[in-house]
């Protein structure tokens, strides 16, 4: 997650506007290791707890699992800007729903909402320009500063996990990893994934998984926020760095 | 029209890739920092406006009103953090008034990272927003670009690191009043100590519960000028002279000409 982006007006030669700046001082950085899955009685949603601005850790025990109805809640990687912004929207606008139909909305409705802030808003998310140290060669890459995956639990369709990935489309998926984090862990999951878990099998699941995220990832760090949503509506777990996230960790 | 001109930003973008300085904004190296006590929030900062290399200001104000409960400090480009403390106060003013309740911190820290997201990073206004409203006290700090984070103790500004250092190290939970007020002056020494755009005195804003909100302007002045132990006046007499002559203003009639302007002095004006 990123706090803020220094812009400063510099051309490259194609006319294209360049941040060196921004590329030397590391600020690209979109770290992050956030994930969700779907369990026997809901779903589990888990996210590590760094910020950065550059080098620098904005906030070590950042909430990046974002409610936006009673139990649909999203993980947030990218911009911590853009992404608070589009939650903001779609909390709104999940509020209004419960309110204008008399009835809680369904996860896929959220993240349908999502989906069309995201993918309509592509131009405005910002420009990442990626150098090739090798060559001297600047790449362009649109890259969607929002990466979010929206995860729910409603009476009629259970726990649902859906993911957003840069462009702006919706996948619905039985689990979901996310952030820079989330390449370490690839391996690690398939290997461990199981359908129907129950929720102890569950948060042990997302608790090692993110351990390894965090270990492996220089911009991932903090504490392990976990989110379990089921019937009986959500409930947060934490886990500290302390005990390298083995401890019983605390409920609230 | 009102709001912001972006037509130059296409011609310095060129020039500036040929080379020449772009404009700079007026930016304030800052140390700002805020941390909640038992009974309330506290906020502090130092004193020290720069312009480029030279400080321009060794006693201004960052803390800024915004209710009579809550107050903001500004870090980043000044004017931006007057104006947009300005015009949040004002509308939470208003909107205090149409619902006929005490302002909020979240309405405020709401308000402001709606107004800095739509201007997407171009006001540059990085502040640590403070106060205390029936739902409790509120710590937040808002990012230029809309990013808002809520913490127990914040630090922000060029001297953040120094000033967090300080909070990392000796910070415990349930401060009280006098405990939080010397934690967060001596966060904001260390930034004017340590700090090359930070300096001058340390102000702190002390915002509690049933209580009025103190502002105690200078509650630190670690850098008094003291005396200097010589000068350079130099006594009478120092420098010898052959002879003394005096003039009175009206002798100086006699070394000057006066000379009368003919003509009417309107058709000066007249371009020809």
């Amino acid at each position: 997650m990123v706090a803020s982006h220094g812009l400063t007006g510099m051309l490259g030669e194609d006319g294209i506007h360049v941040d060196m700046n921004h590329l030397k001082s590391g600020e690209v950085n979109l770290g992050t290791s956030i994930m969700a899955i779907n369990f026997k009685d809901g779903v589990i949603l888990g996210a590590d707890s760094r910020t950065t601005t550059g080098a620098y850790i904005a906030n070590r025990v950042t909430d990046k699992l974002t409610q936006v109805h009673d139990t649909i809640w999203c993980c947030r990687s990218g911009s911590a800007a853009d992404t608070q912004a589009v939650a903001d929207i779609v909390s709104y606008h999940l509020n209004m729903y419960s309110i204008v139909n008399n009835e809680a909305p369904s996860t896929q409705v959220a993240g349908a909402l999502f989906q069309e802030l995201c993918y309509e808003n592509k131009d405005m998310l910002r420009l990442v320009l990626f150098v090739n140290w090798y060559t001297g060669i600047g790449h362009l890459i649109y890259r969607c500063s929002a990466g979010i995956i929206i995860a729910g639990y409603d009476p009629r369709h259970g726990g649902q996990v859906y993911s957003i990935p840069l462009g702006g489309s919706l996948h619905k998926q039985a689990y979901s990893i996310g952030g820079s984090g989330s390449t370490y862990i690839y391996g690690y999951c398939d290997a461990n994934w199981r359908e129907n878990m129950t929720e102890e099998e569950g948060i042990q699941f997302v608790r090692g998984a993110l351990r390894e995220a965090i270990k492996w990832d220089g911009s991932s760090g903090g504490v392990i926020r976990l989110v379990v949503l089921t019937a009986k509506g959500a409930q947060r777990h934490l886990y500290l760095p302390d005990t390298d996230y083995t401890g019983p960790g605390a409920t609230y | 029209m009102t709001g912001f001109d972006f037509s130059n930003y296409n011609r310095n973008a060129a020039l500036q890739a040929k080379g020449a300085p772009g404009p700079k904004a007026t930016s304030t190296g800052t140390t700002i920092v805020g941390c909640i006590y038992d009974n309330g929030v506290v906020i502090a900062a130092d004193t020290r406006a720069t312009s480029g290399p030279i400080v321009a200001d060794k006693n201004c104000e960052k803390l800024h009103y915004i209710a009579p409960k809550i107050w903001c400090a500004g870090a980043g480009t000044a004017a931006d953090t007057e104006f947009t403390t300005a015009l949040i106060s004002s509308n939470i003013e208003l909107h205090s008034l149409s619902t006929g309740r005490p302002p909020r911190v979240i309405t405020c820290m709401t308000m402001l990272k709606q107004h800095l997201f739509r201007y997407q990073g171009h006001i540059g206004a990085y502040l640590v927003v403070a106060g205390v409203d029936p739902t409790g006290t509120g710590l937040y700090t808002v990012h230029a670009h809309g990013s808002t984070d809520k913490l127990p103790y914040v630090t922000m500004g060029s001297g953040s690191l120094a000033a967090m250092s300080v909070f990392e190290s000796t910070w415990k939970p349930n401060l009280n009043k006098d405990e939080a007020i010397a934690l967060a002056s001596e966060a904001i020494k260390a930034g004017i100590f340590n700090d090359l755009g930070s300096g001058s005195n340390v102000d702190v804003c002390v915002i509690e519960k049933d209580k009025p909100t103190q502002l105690l302007r200078n509650y630190i002045r670690p850098n008094e000028r003291g005396q200097k132990e010589r000068d350079y006046r130099f006594a009478k007499g120092t420098t010898a002279y052959l002879n003394e002559k005096v003039f009175s203003k009206e002798d100086l009639r006699k070394y000057v000409t006066v000379e009368e302007i003919s003509g009417d002095p309107n058709l000066m004006e007249v371009d020809p």
